[in-house]
């Protein structure tokens, strides 16, 4: 790790307001999404955290990625991480992202998120209920202040073992012009 | 003697930012409690802006960069010209048509920074934020040529000194058609909910901000902040008399800005051309209708 970014006191500021105010970006891939509403709406309210969804990956600090990846959309996926501004964390949400869940002997999913995009925090659970979600936003909060959250910066220092894995399940990425 | 005046321009600018950021935060709670939510702390859009500032960004080009400075210095730029309370720098005839036109130049930097971006819902988002000016435009400046006629005044002073001596000379009681026209007018200004097409979160992604991250997404919240300010002091300055106290001053534009939230907070948005059918039908008649008793 670098420490030159940590070693500041502006580091530290921007780390305190960083971790009140986080913007949320939900790839909702899987029936995970069902428990976002609740979480953002009346019932469980998140905005009390200072979390708020976000409208595109250029705005969007928190990448949350819920439920299974199939290999077509694990390509989307990479696309929108790469899309995005440091710092950046990734969430993994729900058993699916963890070790496959209920899809771990499927042709076409992938099974664990964290060799295709660096994650800072899980989510375990089928699906985690809301309690759940805010308890695993709080976790991230407290990982931000201490500086534990560094997945963005694993991302480059690893790149090509990172890339490797995505290679093994995409093939060779042909961009469209 | 001229670092005294930069200074006077550096320290309303920040005021405005400043004021800006904390009627957003009150806005935020004040839906949340509406919706029964807790929502946010008063200071979160504090926060927002420093963390936007310390992420990275990345640029699409000079046209984009200047674009986004343009859509701040146009709304900075506009802000000098409407006076705050007592405080006001220019005085001269001419400042409310000069304040119209100026308030043009924050759209056409984001339409700049839009064409920079090459995003098609960031057009997508700017078009109708364009037309929607064409809705809104035609009832608020047939009302603000009934004030300049009523007062006898095109300065933004002059015609709040025309209001001075007790609410009863106020052009909220002297022309109170007017006063509700030009308020459905500045919630279409304002970008407030049944006038909030060009922005819609849901449809075209937060539309012409799509391609703002970090440092220029931190840049238009500031740019939005002082734009709250800017619209709320000239409603108040034009309809609610002005203020010779400032806090007096700041309580009118809570006042403006509270009903303007709480509007916004119960109703759904209108498609744009449902936005601009409605505002050239009702607002329209109502203008022509408050002219017509004004002249006669």
């Amino acid at each position: 790790m670098k420490e030159k970014y940590k070693s500041s006191k502006w580091q530290e500021v921007i780390n305190w307001a960083q971790k009140r105010s986080l913007f949320m970006l939900h790839y909702c891939t899987g029936c995970g999404a069902i428990e976002l509403p609740p979480t953002m709406t009346s019932r469980y309210d998140m905005s009390r955290f200072g979390i708020g969804p976000a409208a595109t990956p250029r705005q969007a600090d928190i990448l949350l990625i819920t439920g299974y990846l199939s290999t077509k959309t694990l390509r989307r996926v990479v696309y929108t991480y790469e899309q995005m501004q440091d710092p950046k964390f990734v969430m993994g949400f729900g058993s699916c992202t963890i070790n496959g869940g209920m899809y771990w002997d499927s042709y076409n999913t992938i099974k664990q998120l964290d060799k295709y995009l660096p994650v800072d925090l899980y989510i375990a659970g089928c699906m985690p209920r809301p309690e759940a979600i805010l308890e695993g936003f709080l976790d991230l909060k407290e990982k931000i202040e201490n500086g534990e959250a560094k997945g963005y910066k694993k991302y480059k220092e690893e790149y090509e073992y990172y890339k490797t894995n995505q290679k093994k399940v995409l093939g060779e990425v042909k961009r469209r012009q | 003697m001229i670092i005294i005046t930069i200074l006077e321009f550096l320290l309303i600018a920040i005021f405005a930012m400043a004021l800006g950021l904390l009627f957003m935060g009150i806005a935020r709670k004040v839906v949340a409690r509406t919706q029964k939510r807790i929502g946010p702390p008063f200071y979160q859009p504090y926060l927002d802006v420093l963390k936007l500032f310390g992420k990275d960004a990345i640029t699409h080009g000079f046209i984009f960069d200047f674009g986004a400075i343009m859509a701040f210095g146009g709304m900075i730029a506009t802000l000098f010209f409407v006076p705050i309370g007592s405080i006001y720098l220019y005085s001269m005839s001419g400042t409310l048509l000069l304040v119209i036109y100026l308030m043009a130049i924050a759209y056409l930097g984001m339409a700049m920074a839009t064409v920079g971006s090459g995003n098609p819902l960031a057009s997508v988002g700017i078009s109708r934020a364009l037309t929607q000016m064409l809705g809104y435009e035609m009832p608020f400046i047939v009302v603000l040529l009934t004030l300049i006629y009523s007062s006898g005044s095109s300065s933004i002073v002059g015609i709040m000194q025309a209001q001075q001596g007790g609410f009863m000379n106020w052009n909220l009681i002297n022309v109170p058609l007017g006063t509700l026209v030009a308020f459905i007018a500045l919630l279409g200004l304002m970008g407030k909910k049944p006038f909030d097409a060009p922005i819609a979160p849901s449809e075209i992604a937060s539309g012409p901000v799509v391609e703002h991250g970090g440092k220029y997404l931190g840049l238009l919240m500031l740019q939005h902040a002082v734009s709250i300010v800017v619209k709320t002091a000239l409603f108040v300055n034009l309809f609610f008399g002005g203020a010779s106290n400032i806090l007096f001053f700041l309580l009118k534009m809570l006042l403006v800005w509270l009903l303007a939230t709480l509007i916004g907070s119960v109703f759904p948005r209108f498609k744009v051309e449902e936005g601009v059918l409605f505002y050239w039908k009702w607002p329209l008649i109502g203008a022509l209708i408050q002219a017509v008793i004004i002249i006669f």
